[in-house]
């Protein structure tokens, strides 16, 4: 079982980084099982085919439009996801929706895909969250637990160091 | 009145450029090229750190991490006058070259040969027929009978379930598509062979720069991995030797594949030799370090005006005045607040001034860059025919070689001229990366060789004095010239600019009012329907546009993936 987290989005565009935030916090907060790999695939498209290859499933987080107001977390799954592609609502999926169109050329696409989106509040330059999407951090990276714990992964939290 | 031609844009992986031309009896008669988003990553780097802004500048594009890394580092070592090690210089020139291996295979094969290449025609292709012209040309192992039955009847299952997938955008039975359906089921073939051969490159980018796609082994003053050939953490030979495995089999597939396939189909599309010639005073700079200090290099680069190529200047370090006294950027005709004329980068303004997409005014976030108040033309072209101006014997070798095999297939004699064109700027590309496969090789071998001397320096440490200091980094990069400009006050950054190779073509009127790479290249442009403008296409997709580094990253909402629209 091989199972992908990957973080897309732009760390330059304020709430735009928010799926590669979620993924640096999971990083730091949590002890993955044998089979889980994270990934900062920041706004790559082809680089990151080989490593996509075959997996048994693929969960991305990013930033989405959902129509919904910011700050929303929305999860998308199963039939939906191509949807989710061909209506555009994330501002990386050229890249990516192309990477996953060639796999399914190849034979290597995901076993599943699961995107988990964020409704953004700003997307103006600069490498901090606004405060609304930070504080939404928690959510983000407890629902990537909770996906990983749907497939049979356990994730660790790994204790907060007392100074 | 003639056709307006609005296209929106233009890319087939990053978007964010517009195209506009106006079409009179069947010809492009005056273009526009516009970036549609802003970029403001300069603003994010003041008063940060110099040694922490090639980290930030590798996430201004999704595509090109690794170019801009190694551009801002060498903007800080050159203000600061810091000597890199052999090692770091080596290392560096292994990810960069392996970067661009990526970049070309996967933008022919993935990113343009559906411009010129039908896929649907090549379900009628014969596996023999196609398998007997293959092996004419190359002794590519992947050519045979059995492997093009088995592509054909792979997309026969694919095309049939009506998901066309990444195959989508393709202007299939366009009148301007003119290869037999064996051609065709030839160059699909290697499309998916090339899906997996890029992957090769980019190991080994992922291997030496400790991570994709953003690098982490990168440090003003070198790389920040040590070596320690015993320690299972960094450079191991076990690795270095994977690494040369994958050398060797890009080699492979860049000199019996690539170079053929683009040989091939610009012999069966000849008349593109004759369109998109555009601007012929090219710019490129000389990369591939070989010392310390940045003064000899692997490959050669300057500028070439008028396509003159016994007018070659050389530039000649990474310190040459030449290169940086000469550039530039104007914001005349972009949307950004201007009145104090071009600008050179150190002195470079990014503030924003919207207005709306002005004919005559301003209708770009792209500035215009020149040098020498002159726009040039930037990319593999430039940086080839530099090399054959300088007499680089392996540049001449291989643009002979693929001129030859044009010549042959076409039945005709081809000459160098035939390069300033749109299947020139291909040609140029396979050229370019045939010439890398050689250099990564080169390279691995000296880095090799310089570790069994007994040197492990891979890191000289930056000290930042009082006062202002400022420095360019430029390197050749995939799409051609990049470089980085960098003003520090006390240790810290107090201007920041980026001028990239799509600036550069794709810039809009300068100070001038001249018309910039794109525009120029698309006069006279025959578009046979205007509904569906492949032919310009077909040349702005030449020159591997890349506006997510141009200009910034995000998209307007719910946009349409390509729309054309006839006004």
């Amino acid at each position: 079982m091989r199972i992908i987290i990957l973080g897309v989005g732009n760390i330059l565009l304020s709430d735009e980084g928010i799926g590669v935030r979620a993924v640096e916090s999971l990083k730091r907060e949590y002890r993955l099982p044998q089979g889980v790999e994270v990934i900062d695939g920041g706004t790559s498209a082809m680089e990151m085919l080989d490593d996509i290859a075959c997996v048994d499933h693929l969960i991305i987080v990013d930033a989405v439009r959902s129509g919904k107001p910011p700050g929303t977390m929305v999860r998308i799954a199963g039939d939906a996801v191509p949807v989710f592609f061909k209506t555009k609502l994330s501002p990386h999926q050229i890249g990516l929706s192309d990477v996953l169109a060639t796999l399914v050329l190849t034979g290597e696409q995901p076993g599943g895909v699961t995107v988990i989106g964020v409704e953004p509040n700003s997307l103006a330059t600069g490498m901090a969250l606004t405060p609304q999407i930070e504080a939404l951090l928690p959510k983000v990276v407890a629902q990537l637990v909770e996906e990983l714990r749907q497939h049979g992964m356990a994730a660790e939290r790994v204790e907060e160091e007392v100074a | 009145m003639g056709t307006r031609i609005t296209i929106d844009p233009i890319t087939r992986i990053e978007g964010h450029l517009r195209i506009d031309c106006q079409v009179d009896g069947g010809k492009v008669t005056k273009s526009w090229a516009s970036g549609q988003m802003w970029r403001g990553v300069e603003e994010i780097l003041l008063g940060r750190d110099p040694r922490d802004a090639w980290a930030i500048t590798q996430r201004i594009c999704g595509v090109c991490t690794t170019v801009h890394a190694i551009a801002s580092v060498r903007a800080v070592e050159n203000a600061l006058n810091l000597e890199v090690p052999l090692n770091a210089q080596y290392i560096r020139n292994l990810i960069i070259t392996a970067h661009a291996i990526h970049d070309h295979i996967v933008h022919f094969y993935h990113l343009s040969a559906l411009d010129w290449v039908d896929v649907t025609s090549a379900l009628k292709g014969d596996p023999a027929k196609t398998a007997l012209l293959a092996e004419s040309l190359s002794t590519w192992s992947g050519n045979s009978q059995q492997e093009f039955t088995k592509v054909k009847e792979r997309l026969s299952g694919f095309v049939g379930t009506g998901q066309l997938g990444i195959f989508t955008n393709g202007y299939w039975g366009h009148p301007a598509m003119k290869l037999s359906p064996e051609v065709n089921l030839l160059a699909v073939t290697h499309y998916l062979q090339a899906l997996d051969v890029q992957r090769k490159a980019n190991k080994i980018v992922a291997v030496l720069g400790s991570k994709t796609p953003h690098i982490q082994n990168m440090a003003v003053g070198g790389v920040a991995n040590p070596i320690a050939l015993d320690s299972q953490s960094v450079l191991t030979v076990e690795r270095l030797l994977a690494i040369k495995t994958w050398i060797d089999e890009l080699a492979d597939f860049v000199k019996n594949v690539y170079l053929v396939d683009v040989a091939a189909i610009g012999a069966f599309y000849a008349d593109w030799t004759q369109i998109g010639t555009g601007i012929t005073d090219y710019l490129s700079v000389p990369d591939i370090p070989l010392d310390t200090k940045g003064t000899q290099f692997a490959l050669p680069g300057g500028y070439i005006p008028g396509g003159d190529l016994s007018k070659f200047h050389a530039i000649k370090s990474f310190s040459d005045p030449y290169f940086r006294d000469g550039v530039e950027e104007s914001v005349k005709h972009a949307w950004y607040k201007g009145g104090k004329g071009a600008l050179h980068p150190y002195k470079g303004e990014t503030v924003p001034e919207y207005t709306d997409f002005q004919d005559n005014g301003k209708y770009s976030w792209v500035k215009s860059p020149t040098f020498y108040s002159k726009p040039a033309q930037v990319g593999p072209l430039a940086r080839v025919l530099a090399m054959v101006a300088a007499n680089y014997e392996p540049a001449v070798k291989y643009v002979t070689q693929t001129l030859d095999l044009v010549g042959t297939i076409a039945k005709t004699k081809v000459p160098v001229a035939a390069l300033h064109s749109t299947i020139g700027r291909h040609a140029a590309r396979a050229v370019s990366c045939a010439l890398q496969v050689d250099v990564l090789g080169s390279q691995w071998q000296m880095l090799v060789d310089n570790i069994a001397k007994g040197d492990v320096k891979t890191f000289n440490k930056p000290v930042f004095p009082k006062g202002e200091i400022s420095g360019v980094g430029f390197h050749e990069a995939p799409r051609g010239v990049l470089s980085h400009w960098v003003v520090i006050k006390d240790g810290k950054i107090t201007n920041y600019q980026a001028v990239v190779p799509t600036t550069w073509n794709a810039a809009p009127r300068n100070e001038n009012d001249a018309i910039g790479p794109y525009e120029a290249s698309l006069l006279n442009t025959p578009v046979a329907d205007p509904e569906r403008p492949l032919e310009v296409l077909r040349t702005v997709h030449s020159f591997d546009p890349c506006l997510a580094c141009a200009v910034h990253v995000l998209d307007d909402e719910q946009r349409e993936v390509v729309k054309v629209k006839v006004l």
